[in-house]
């Protein structure tokens, strides 16, 4: 990779920008699972791998799952967020296997939040305000 | 299809007593009766902490936080906020002081913000191991804006107007380091960042740099632009293998985009970063011990001045922050050192990360602004003590720290108020403690690590806090007497003073805040000889109640020691068998009988 | 001892030959030989002491000064119970016990079949799970006295490695 201008920085920063902030319908959809120490240690691996697998099960293509580093919630760990058109920007917590697949089928596929494991949002983001 | 509107009711144990469940039945059944339940989704959620603001409702996407809500609301919320679109001024949240607009508009409604996420702003949002993904959310936007659009004195003026001040715990104004070390003339300069977190109950740097390394590397690259240098060190924490590892792979990428290494965006500026593990020695935090251990020496203090500023690694200027002092400064270029201002109290501008932990419900990493109270952290945002239990005490700052009781409260967080109140800032540790904590065993605990963790340079700290540690283990063991207290007090007072570094001239704080917050409690265990929390193993001891007790023996066959021996007597009226007794001499105190009995007629005295 | 500590293994040479030219390379090196033997062992500090042209009660000094070294061989498994204070407040202590009731071994002991190792250790900020434990690295949280024998028992029937 030849190195950054700074044109270069700010095309990444468009580009990457509208990607991960993109809702409209027909787009895709993001989950994004909470992988510090903490996370990893309550089984937020276990979580990520049951989210590849029941997407996957259900053939359900426009999902990126990705990680992200500790949102916090010691107490209620594994967190997911899942930003999906239409829905609320969504925090899960104490996501299990088993919860990462009711999540794929009532939150994306069935447009339903998933009763129990919904978390309030620590703050806004002072990126955006 | 997706629904319009989201409510969510907080169903966490303390709303659940709050009747959480029956205003969750009562909304569902008034959108089913109203004919909207296509409309809106009622959801249980977590504990949202403001238990006593509970039982509480959010309704989403309009962000509208209602408290103290009773199910016969239920139908207005549905009939109001769903149907008509018109939020329910009178449940709606207020700060206590100011009054909300009770007009209607929406945007006129200032919506209370649990926490201000500016070094967690990208924790939760991106991957870590993606720099694409930090430079997305503005990353590297301030190191390009500070390489070509400002010189060193622009940038260190910047960092003054913020009023930043490190976040290591002992709160030095920044730009005075950065401001030092500019000054200094030297072909070689050095920018370190600290991020040897050994307090114990603290971790918040290590979620910095695993959910947001890169916000360090450009920050450590815009100080090493302030004061001329072209090497920098970050010195972290073996024991941190993630947080190793992503800054590994962070520092990695950066040099692959160029961010990092030579001709900075074409600018012809160098820099370059190493990541140097520590071993496992607290005392390492302090800046000149860090240093020494970046040499491959011995972590050993030097006195100071030489300030490192001045004469730091290898003797040349260094320039060493804290983690989340380094989290801070991208956006302090970016948004401005005025905005950075604007956040916080008069001398202690912007948020502070604390690692809420202990006896606390949500236990957990919270960022606020500073100046927010102890009560709101524990009580709001912490959601209080848990399983019910009383609130004790509070401890911040670590082994350097104090313990601050029910009456402080209500003390704004900032550097000044803490130390004013008995404790210090510290790096952000805040440890909850609840009724059955004992003081005596904690302020022991603090004490037996800083004893551990001297580098045994200067003989206070050596000798001294092994010495405060002895006299609170003799009146743990019942053996104290009032002359101890003077004791204490007389050695920390050496202490503090002729130290060589702040490792040992904080060591007698958790003790001082013992004597000075927890009197009552000291006497009890010095004159009465008991522990009021019933931790100190040898102030208690274990009885049968005699009337309670129906002589099963179930506690005499789980005694270890076979301390628990039926009574000669004839059994009690009512009862068909003898109680059961217990040999103080033979009881060790294991707490088997306690566990064992079901009559709960085994108790701690 | 089945393995020969020395020569050396050309990946940890190589390592010490790349940090020789760097200043302040000795902990880094220590990190590393440790990382490879599990502790340093007399005969390769000697022989770092000569690659690296430092003397050997240097790098004694150093390496005793602080916590993560250590000169004895560490069991097959390595069992770290954390002590800071979350963990202290939430009984860490009960676990020590319970291990030494399970496995004989108390904290800085090497079980005598060498399968274990305990250590009590510095908080490892994950106070959010105290009270906390690590296996060879991987964590548990929320443990209690009772989940000891649990946790443990995979590790004493070899079903993990």
């Amino acid at each position: 990779m030849s190195k950054l201008t700074l044109a270069d920085l700010k095309k990444i920063r468009d580009e990457k920008n509208k990607e991960m902030t993109r809702r409209d319908a027909d787009k895709e959809i993001q989950v994004v699972v909470g992988m510090g120490t903490c996370g990893i240690a309550s089984g937020a691996k276990e979580t990520f791998s049951a989210f590849i697998d029941e997407l996957d099960k259900s053939h359900v293509n426009d999902v990126v799952v990705k990680q992200t580093g500790c949102m916090g919630f010691c107490s209620v760990e594994p967190t997911v967020r899942v930003i999906a058109p239409e829905m609320p920007d969504t925090i899960y917590n104490k996501v299990s296997a088993e919860v990462a697949r009711r999540i794929v089928k009532e939150h994306i596929i069935g447009r339903k939040l998933v009763d129990d494991h919904v978390f309030d949002h620590p703050s806004r983001d002072i990126l955006t305000q | 299809m997706a629904y319009k509107n989201y409510c969510l009711v907080c169903a966490g144990t303390g709303c659940h007593a709050n009747t959480g469940e029956e205003i969750y039945q009562e909304l569902v059944k008034k959108a089913r009766d109203l004919g909207v339940e296509k409309d809106v989704q009622v959801v249980k959620t977590g504990c949202f902490g403001f238990c006593e603001k509970g039982p509480i409702v959010k309704i989403l996407p309009e962000e509208a936080f209602y408290v103290h809500v009773k199910p016969s609301d239920a139908e207005e919320l549905i009939k109001e906020h769903i149907i008509k679109g018109r939020m329910v001024n009178r449940l709606l949240y207020k700060e206590d002081d100011k009054k909300t607009d009770t007009q209607g508009k929406i945007d006129d409604i200032k919506f209370y913000q649990k926490q201000l996420r500016i070094v967690l702003r990208n924790c939760g949002f991106i991957n870590p191991e993606d720099i694409e993904e930090y430079i997305g959310r503005e990353g590297y936007q301030a190191l390009a804006k500070a390489l070509t659009d400002m010189t060193p004195d622009q940038i260190v003026e910047e960092i003054k107007k913020s009023g930043l001040r490190g976040r290591g715990g002992a709160g030095f104004p920044t730009w005075m380091k950065w401001n030092f070390s500019k000054q200094s003339s030297s072909d070689v300069k050095y920018v370190v960042c600290n991020a040897d977190e050994g307090d114990p109950g603290a971790y918040m740097d290590r979620s910095t740099i695993e959910g947001d390394p890169h916000s360090i590397i450009e920050a450590m690259t815009i100080a090493a632009k302030a004061i001329g240098a072209s090497q920098g060190f970050v010195y972290i924490r073996a024991e941190y293998q993630l947080a190793v590892q992503r800054l590994e792979i962070a520092t990695k990428q950066a040099r692959e985009y160029g961010v990092l290494g030579k001709d900075i965006f074409g600018t012809g500026f160098d820099f370059d970063l190493e990541i140097r593990l520590g071993a496992g020695a607290f005392v390492c935090g302090e800046e000149t011990a860090l240093l020494a251990s970046i040499e491959g020496e011995r972590g050993i203090p030097k006195p100071r001045p030489p300030f490192p500023a001045v004469k730091g690694l290898w003797g040349k200027p260094t320039v060493i922050n804290n983690v989340e002092t380094y989290a801070c400064v991208p956006m302090i270029i970016l948004k401005g050192g005025e905005w950075f201002a604007s956040i916080g109290t008069e001398k202690s501008k912007g948020t502070k990360v604390f690692a809420l932990t202990g006896k606390i419900k949500n236990s957990g990493l919270v960022e606020v602004p500073m100046g927010t109270t102890l009560r709101d952290i524990i009580f709001a945002i912490g959601g209080g003590i848990k399983d019910g239990k009383k609130f004790k005490a509070v401890q911040t700052g670590g082994p350097s720290g104090g313990v601050l009781t029910t009456e402080k409260l209500d003390t704004p967080i900032d550097f000044d108020n803490l130390v004013a109140a008995g404790s210090m800032m510290g790096s952000g540790g805040m440890i909850v403690m609840d009724e059955e904590d004992c003081i005596v065993d904690i302020v022991r605990f603090y004490l037996d690590f800083s004893v551990d963790e001297s580098c045994g340079k200067c003989s206070p700290c050596r000798i001294g806090g092994r010495k405060i540690l002895n006299i609170l283990d003799k009146i743990a063991e019942g053996k104290g007497e009032m002359d101890d207290i003077k004791k204490i007090k007389e050695i920390s007072e050496a202490m503090k003073r002729s130290s060589l570094c702040a490792l040992g001239q904080t060591t007698p704080n958790p003790a001082l805040s013992l004597i000075n917050f927890f009197y009552d409690e000291l006497l009890a265990h010095i004159q009465d000889k008991k522990c009021p929390a019933g931790k100190c193993k040898n102030l208690l001891s274990f009885s049968i109640v005699r009337n309670t007790c129906i002589g099963c023996g179930l506690c005499a066959k789980k005694c270890p020691v076979n301390a628990i021996t039926a009574e000669d007597c004839e059994p009690l009226p009512g009862k068909k068998k003898p109680p059961f007794v217990i040999d103080g001499k033979k009881c060790i105190k294991c707490g088997e009988c306690i566990a064992a009995c079901k009559f709960k007629s085994v108790v701690k005295l | 001892m089945a393995d020969a500590l020395l020569p050396m293994p050309t990946e940890l040479t190589s390592f010490i030959n790349e940090w020789k030219v760097k200043p302040g390379n000795l902990i880094m090196v220590l990190h590393k030989v440790q990382e490879h033997y599990g502790y340093i062992p007399q005969e390769v500090a000697v022989e770092v002491s000569k690659i690296l042209e430092i003397p050997l009660a240097k790098i004694y000094g150093v390496a005793t000064f602080y916590h993560l070294f250590s000169f004895k061989k560490p069991g097959k498994h390595k069992i770290a119970v954390c002590l800071g204070t979350a963990c202290y407040l939430k009984g860490a202590q009960d676990l020590l016990d319970e291990i030494d009731a399970i496995i004989g071994c108390k904290a800085g002991e090497v079980s005598s079949d060498e399968k274990f190792s305990v250590d009590a250790v510095r908080c490892i900020g994950c106070c959010g799970l105290a009270p906390v434990l690590t296996i060879d690295g991987k964590v548990f949280g929320c443990v209690t006295a009772d989940h000891m024998a649990g946790i443990i028992a995979p590790y004493q029937n070899d079903e993990v490695n």
